[in-house]
């Protein structure tokens, strides 16, 4: 296992793992963006601090993520729409997931690629069919890998990166949402 | 040996009426007692299993006082004072072998159900007949969920399966039943100490088999032909509609490439045992078929759904055992069955000390291990 370098410290995640079992209240995260309203459609998220093993943390530097929504929408085109949001996170967290599995597994990694496709019927957030959500209708993710291992193997990796998924889980399965005016 | 109830007590009242063994005949085997019937690869009725455990306690003598309900156990100078309802007991040394499934368990969410909806749990069935006419939604895809999916399906109701991480498995695969792959490749033999993943193998739901005369493969395909409707896991109840996961493609993925590695093993060990000539050729099955569309929303109060059966696991019960050594997840703390506990040992659970540790056919090697570590501990203790 070690003659597999993917980049990952799997050692530090299962270490975390098992302090975290004797220690639940350490592994309480909150993740924190703080948004803008720039002008039409059009804001700014910054993101740099959040909470979690017991104390206030800190990215490296700060995140700024503008979103718009393009002119086919007749708008600004600043940046991606909020929902293509959701792409990004998906992509990246499988894509973390299948270098973490492969590196725990032993498997070295040469090259990993997705895409990923929402479709998205508009007629939910325009107002024109009450039927039709406001949401993806689904979500398709398309991983191409090369890598020392089966077809099997590599199959079981992807499967196992959602498996272990934030992003995954929160996309497939309800989430209680608060949204307040302070 | 105390027994709340009978001999074979949770046979008699725990099980539904139908239910036969999902482990072959030849495998119905306790010290001393084989099956000795004229159809070792069949499968036992409940009242089979029953007789044959009655007649387990009859050969083997054992000192069973029946109906005597445990309701503490505590620590009691160096032993154990156990109290029943039938007075008291001191003791050295307590097996506790009260069994892996005596609640069912069932998720938070219960509370929010409408009451138009009846809920039932494996306990409180016993046959399709007495389930409202309707909808009826299983809750599981596990060895009992299947099983009653099926069931009910065959009545004629509508039925509705939601499926989370399930073990998919092949009733029989290169002509043998698959627990005699299991056994006989060593799999259900692998030790405690040996597995990677105990606490996940612990956890592992069982197989999706069920014990048929014609040896038929239960899995999500065999459901899906014949009509069941097949949806992601539950995962929450908000206003009055039941919301279920996205992610079933997912769980399909992983029974699927587990299925796979399996019977891979299978292979591996028939080929490099010289055992290829006495079963048939390598089959590989198909995968499990994604339904075209899959609902991520019922509503509880349309009448679609009239009843719901939890068929989501089972879990012990120790509210009688007034020793500080069960976890809080309601599971008792034991290596290889020697519990935290001086002279208290376990039996029966799952993984206890072998894979197969909670199957009838399991108990025997348990048994002789941790029983020879009780001796020992008795006999140090006489020493000392
Ligand atoms: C639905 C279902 C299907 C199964 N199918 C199979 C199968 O096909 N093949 C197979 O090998 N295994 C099967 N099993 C597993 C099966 O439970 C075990 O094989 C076997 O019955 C376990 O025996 P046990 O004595 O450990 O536990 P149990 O059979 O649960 O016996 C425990 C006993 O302890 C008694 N008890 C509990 N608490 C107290 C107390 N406080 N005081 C006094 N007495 C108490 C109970 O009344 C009970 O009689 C199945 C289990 C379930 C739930």
């Amino acid at each position: 296992m070690t003659t597999v370098a993917n980049g990952v410290n799997v050692q530090a995640l299962l270490d975390a793992r098992e302090v975290l079992k004797g220690a639940p209240e350490a592994a309480q995260f909150t993740w924190r963006a703080s948004s803008t309203w720039q002008d039409g459609v059009h804001s700014t998220t910054t993101i740099q601090n959040y909470f979690g093993l017991g104390e206030e943390q800190s990215h490296k530097r700060e995140s700024v993520f503008d979103a718009d929504h393009p002119e086919t929408f007749a708008a600004t085109d600043n940046g991606i729409t909020p929902i293509e949001y959701l792409l990004v996170g998906l992509a990246s967290c499988l894509t973390a997931g299948v270098a973490s599995v492969a590196q725990n597994r032993g498997i070295q990694l040469r090259s990993v690629t997705s895409t990923v496709e929402g479709s998205h019927d508009i007629r939910g957030i325009l107002g024109v069919d009450s039927e039709v959500r406001n949401g993806f209708s689904g979500i398709k993710v398309t991983f191409t890998i090369d890598a020392d291992a089966s077809k099997q193997d590599i199959e079981a990796l992807v499967a196992q990166s959602q498996k272990r998924s934030a992003v995954f889980d929160a996309l497939t399965n309800p989430t209680d949402v608060t949204v307040e005016v302070a | 040996m105390l027994e709340r109830g009978e001999v074979a007590n949770s046979w008699r009242s725990e099980r539904w009426d139908s239910l036969r063994l999902l482990t072959p005949n030849w495998q119905s085997r306790l010290p001393g007692l084989s099956y000795d019937g004229p159809d070792p690869d069949g499968y036992m009725t409940i009242g089979e299993v029953t007789e044959f455990i009655e007649r387990f306690a009859a050969v083997s003598r054992a000192p069973v006082r029946t109906g005597t309900n445990v309701t503490s156990v505590r620590r009691a100078g160096d032993g154990y004072r156990v109290t029943t309802s039938h007075g008291e007991f001191r003791c050295q040394a307590v097996v506790i072998a009260s069994g892996a499934c005596n609640q069912p368990a069932v998720p938070k969410f219960t509370d929010a159900i409408p009451e138009s909806v009846e809920q039932l749990t494996p306990f409180d069935y016993r046959d399709p007949a007495k389930l409202p006419d309707g909808g009826v939604l299983v809750v599981g895809a596990s060895a009992t969920g299947v099983q009653l999916a099926a069931e009910v399906r065959r009545s004629g109701r509508p039925v509705t399966l939601s499926v989370g991480e399930h073990v998919r498995l092949p009733r029989t695969y290169r002509g043998r039943d698959v627990l005699w792959w299991m056994d006989a490749s060593g799999v259900w033999d692998q030790r405690y100490d040996e597995v990677d993943d105990l606490t996940r193998a612990r956890r592992l739901p069982s197989p999706q088999l069920v014990g048929t005369p014609d040896r038929t493969t239960l899995d999500l395909n065999a459901l899906a032909a014949m009509g069941v409707q097949l949806i992601g896991r539950w995962a929450a109840v908000r206003d009055g509609r039941a919301l279920f996961s996205g992610g079933l493609r997912n769980v399909f993925s992983l029974a699927d490439l587990k299925m796979a590695r399996l019977l891979d093993t299978f292979d591996e060990w028939a080929r490099t045992h010289g055992r290829d000539a006495e079963v048939g050729p390598p089959e590989r099955l198909p995968p499990t078929n994604v339904p075209e569309s899959t609902r991520l929303q019922l509503d509880l109060g349309s009448g679609e759904i009239r009843s719901i059966v939890w068929a989501t696991g089972f879990r012990p019960e120790y509210g009688w055992l007034d020793v500080p050594v069960v976890d809080p997840r309601s599971q008792l703390r034991h290596d290889g069955g020697v519990v935290d506990s001086p002279g208290m040992y376990a039996l029966g659970l799952p993984v206890l000390r072998r894979r197969k540790s909670t199957f009838i056919y399991g108990i025997e090697d348990d048994a002789r291990e941790v029983i020879d570590l009780l001796t020992r501990y008795l006999a140090a203790r006489r020493r000392s």
